[in-house]
């Protein structure tokens, strides 16, 4: 027998009863009367920053308000300011010195602040985690109470790949004394438009 | 390491009591987070209980999910390894890399490697495995094991990383600012990222019907690894395996509130198709779990997702430290784990414990840990394993303890004689009750001399 | 209906007083409460250190003493907490073996769940602090734990809440073991000694002046710190508040 076969004949050979049955986790969950108030203050406790694009302002009027010093800014939205394509880079090193990466988020989560993050046609994954700084794009009105609802709208159909984004990257490592900025963004903003 | 076992591990750390109560504090803090965000969701306790019923009906159906699992991965295109035991996992991990020419291996916390004592096996074989999560990196600078499974530098203070990172990272003298030593290990290990040939990670979750895995961190270590280096290696026990995607709506809801109090990691990664032009291998290991799982009593112990929140509960951890215990996992868990796998090693762990039950009511699955402890000893006595003395004192209790006449008379000595004697003899070097606290003064009379003159 | 009254083995050797208060109690509501004779002990130490054997002997011998009672009260939630969840390993299927799991009783459960008094003619104009014992806490569930997501309760502090002038400290850790833990105490004597004296830290910080709670035995404990190392607090069983001026 190869290593496949031992193991699962073990498994099998374990006797175990069968009398659980898989539970419906359609739960009563929590839900909040304001979601962006939520999910705003949820990003915040964990080191993030959400905003709302005013109506008649763009988004890349939003940058240039809010990042004093832009350096090299990634992206494969179509903006109109000075950026790289990762799609159109072959070796992810080469991102590594990218400053901002902006990303489309398909929607937010109020009780964690996270965002559903699943770019089909982005070819480079290192854009999320090797920029100094993150700002994910969402429409408006896109949040979700909880993973419950959020796991509802997830599939792996057309691409792999996929991940929730809660707030910039951290670690307590030392101490418990929590530092923004571990190996990921040391800053992540949300916004909304 | 356990060749002295826990108690005396425990008391070396526990003799000094500043830096006992420094760890005590430090893990309590932890807890308390946990509580503000558990006491915060009014379906807390339902959570627990799908995540348990998850969990239960996974290890009943394990071998279909499993063989479902790797039907579903490698329609993803992602290759999958079966490793009966830490050997054979630690020379396919080697075999993936040298067919590769991969040298450079850049690696996220996994304690199943951990386990497998993989790094010492890959580093003779001229690999150089550098563990990217900042508390994994300190401690293997330092050439220690992780003290936690979830905080492995939670033994060190910021003034010990500060002399580590000096010496190993020529940070400045005397500097032991945290962000300041993360700063210098992101750059540090930034280099290393870029450098490397390949990733490995753990895995928190293995989604069996769309065959793919799930990775959770804060640091984004695992996911710059993993998105860097053509080649991404994950290794998962048997026991990682979940039925639905959508069971991940309670997995990730209990996992980082039980682990360190947030809402969720930072990172939840899911994989179901390897980096472009890129491969991906994921090693499933039984390495004694297979066995357990043979076992009713121990068997919701695979149920574990590794969050350590009956490690920050636990009033003895607090106070013996990770390495008291000799096992890869320290804690409760780590207890019943290392009892299974080994209990003539470890047959002191199940006795580290007071069982005040407080880990397995934290436990977002629900594993019945102190009740497990509780038969491990069981198991210990049956094997002879328990201190012979104790043993005999038991047994000629119990004797006692069926001859009510004898029990009077054996009390009544002691309550007239013990009054009587100096105390340096009661409080001789065999009196282990009294070498830190008094005994009970000796009343004249028992209750029941007292209930029988009243009823006369 | 009769009650069976089961002290604790190191009760009736060490703690007559308190045994005695416990029986006072549940006389002043008018019960019948025997005392069996041949009782001794229900086997705990030796089933928490593993010998399976030596405690299915004293488990059959409590079924056997114990099972013609209604009801069987003790002064000590970690006892009945064995009869209640561990005597099954031992017990499971014999006669009298679902009577006793389901109608012994801890003393303060007992007073809360089955008598329910609306008042009781005590005073201890005192500020007491809770000691909640792990397995009355966790295992019988007389007061909601720390590690759980439910509406705060306790039974105990409801019964105490009916004494005259008593007032409550609060603990920064309302529920930690206080390291006695049986065997443990001796086995682990290091890590058993440092949670005894954190514990009666916290008691002290509290501002209390006495550490109160079901089990005798963890107040032994902490006592034994109290007392070596001279401290201003003091323990005292619930009972012995409850019991004051009863005769």
């Amino acid at each position: 027998m190869n290593s496949k076969e031992t193991i699962l004949a073990n498994i099998k050979n374990a006797n175990r009863p069968n009398i659980t049955k898989l539970p419906n986790i359609d739960i009563l969950h929590v839900e909040y009367e304001d979601k962006d108030e939520k999910f705003s203050q949820t990003l915040k406790s964990v080191g993030g920053v959400a905003s709302w694009l005013e109506n008649d302002s763009s988004i890349e009027e939003f940058i240039e308000k809010n990042y004093d010093d832009l350096g090299l800014i990634g992206t494969n939205l179509d903006l109109n300011i000075t950026h790289i394509k990762p799609n159109d880079i072959d070796d992810p090193h080469a991102l590594k010195d990218i400053d901002l990466a902006i990303i489309k988020g398909e929607f937010a989560v109020a009780e964690n602040g996270a965002v559903w993050v699943k770019e089909s046609d982005n070819t480079n994954r290192a854009i999320y985690f090797i920029a100094k700084k993150l700002l994910i794009i969402i429409e408006k009105n896109n949040i979700v109470n909880t993973m419950h609802e959020a796991y509802k709208k997830i599939k792996f159909e057309k691409s792999g790949f996929g991940l929730f984004i809660s707030g910039p990257s951290k670690t307590a490592d030392i101490e418990q004394a929590l530092v923004i900025g571990a190996h990921g963004a040391m800053e992540c903003r949300v916004l909304f438009v | 390491m356990s060749e002295l076992g826990h108690p005396r591990l425990a008391q070396k750390f526990a003799s000094d009591t500043k830096r006992m109560h420094w760890h005590d504090k430090a893990l309590w803090f932890v807890r308390e987070k946990r509580d503000v965000q558990t006491h915060s969701l009014d379906e807390w306790e339902e959570l627990r209980e799908c995540a348990d019923k998850i969990k239960t009906h996974t290890l009943e159906n394990l071998a279909f999910y499993l063989e479902e699992f790797e039907r579903n991965t490698r329609e993803n295109g992602i290759e999958v390894h079966w490793a009966k035991d830490a050997d054979e996992h630690n020379k396919i991990v080697l075999d993936i890399l040298q067919k590769h020419d991969a040298s450079k291996l850049v690696k996220s916390k996994s304690m199943l490697t951990e386990e497998c004592h993989l790094n010492p096996f890959l580093e003779k074989n001229g690999i150089e495995v550098v563990d990217t999560d900042l508390g994994e990196r300190i401690v293997q600078l330092r050439h220690e094991a992780p003290s936690h499974i979830v905080l492995p530098a939670i033994h060190l203070k910021k003034e010990d990383v500060g002399k580590t990172f000096e010496e190993f990272l020529h940070t400045q003298k005397d500097n032991s600012d945290p962000t300041y030593l993360t700063r210098a290990a992101r750059e540090h290990l930034r280099e290393k990222f870029l450098g490397s040939d390949a990733s490995l990670t753990g895995v928190n979750f293995a989604i069996s019907e769309t065959g793919g895995i799930v990775v959770c961190t804060n640091e984004g270590n695992a996911d710059l690894g993993a998105s860097l280096p053509k080649l991404h290696i994950a290794c998962m026990g048997i026991e990682k395996i979940i039925p639905r995607l959508e069971d991940l709506a309670i997995f990730t809801r209990v996992l980082a509130r039980s682990a360190t109090g947030q809402p969720v990691t930072t990172y939840t990664t899911h994989y179901h198709e390897p980096q472009r032009d890129g491969e991906m291998h994921i090693v499933i290991v039984d390495n004694g779990r297979s066995k357990i799982l043979a076992n009713k009593k121990y068997l919701k112990s695979l149920q574990c997702i590794r969050c350590g929140a009956c490690i920050n509960t636990c009033p003895i951890y607090r106070r013996s430290g990770g390495y008291s215990y000799g096992y890869t996992i320290p804690g409760p868990i780590g207890s019943t784990l290392g009892a299974s796998h080994d209990i003539k090693r470890n047959f002191t762990l199940p006795f580290a414990c007071s069982l005040c039950a407080s880990c397995t009511n934290v436990c977002p699955v629900k594993v019945d840990l102190h009740e497990q402890l509780y038969l491990h000893r069981q198991d210990v006595v049956d094997l002879g394993l328990l201190d012979k003395k104790k043993l005999q004192a038991l047994k000629i209790a119990t004797f006692f303890m069926q001859h009510p006449l004898l029990m009077d008379i054996g009390g009544k000595i002691a309550r007239v004689v013990m009054p009587l004697l100096p105390r340096s003899i009661v409080y001789s070097k065999y009196n282990i009750w009294g070498k830190n606290r008094e005994l009970p003064k000796f009343p004249k009379n028992s209750f029941k001399e007292l209930y029988k003159k009243r009823k006369r | 209906m009769k009650i069976g009254l089961f002290i604790p083995c190191f009760m009736n050797e060490l703690y007559p007083q308190a045994s005695m208060d416990t029986l006072k109690i549940l006389e002043s509501f008018g019960l019948d409460v025997e005392y069996p004779m041949e009782q001794t002990c229900c086997g705990q130490p030796q089933a928490n250190t593993g010998c399976a054997h030596e405690a299915s002997i004293l488990a059959k011998r409590f079924l056997q003493i114990f099972k013609k009672y209604d009801y069987i009260v003790a002064p000590s939630g970690s006892c009945v907490s064995m009869v209640r969840y561990n005597y099954a390993q031992f017990l499971e299927g014999m006669d009298g073996f679902e009577h006793i799991k389901n109608n012994t009783f801890e003393l303060i459960e007992f007073i809360h769940d089955i008598i329910k008094p609306d008042s009781l003619h005590v005073s201890f104009p005192h500020k007491v602090s809770i000691h909640n014992s792990c397995h009355a806490h966790r295992e019988l569930g007389l007061a909601s734990m720390s590690e759980k997501s439910v509406t705060p309760f306790s039974k105990i502090k409801d019964i105490l809440e009916m004494v005259d002038g008593i007032s409550f400290a609060t603990l920064q850790r309302n529920d930690e073991c206080c390291g006695f833990g049986g065997t443990f105490a001796v086995t682990e004597e290091a890590m058993s000694i440092a949670m005894g004296r954190d514990r009666v830290a916290d008691h002290i910080r509290s501002g209390s002046e006495y550490i109160t709670g079901v089990d005798m035995s963890c107040l032994m404990h902490m006592q034994g710190i109290i007392e070596r190392e001279k401290l201003p607090i003091q323990t005292i069983y619930i009972a012995q508040i409850l019991a004051r001026g009863l005769k």
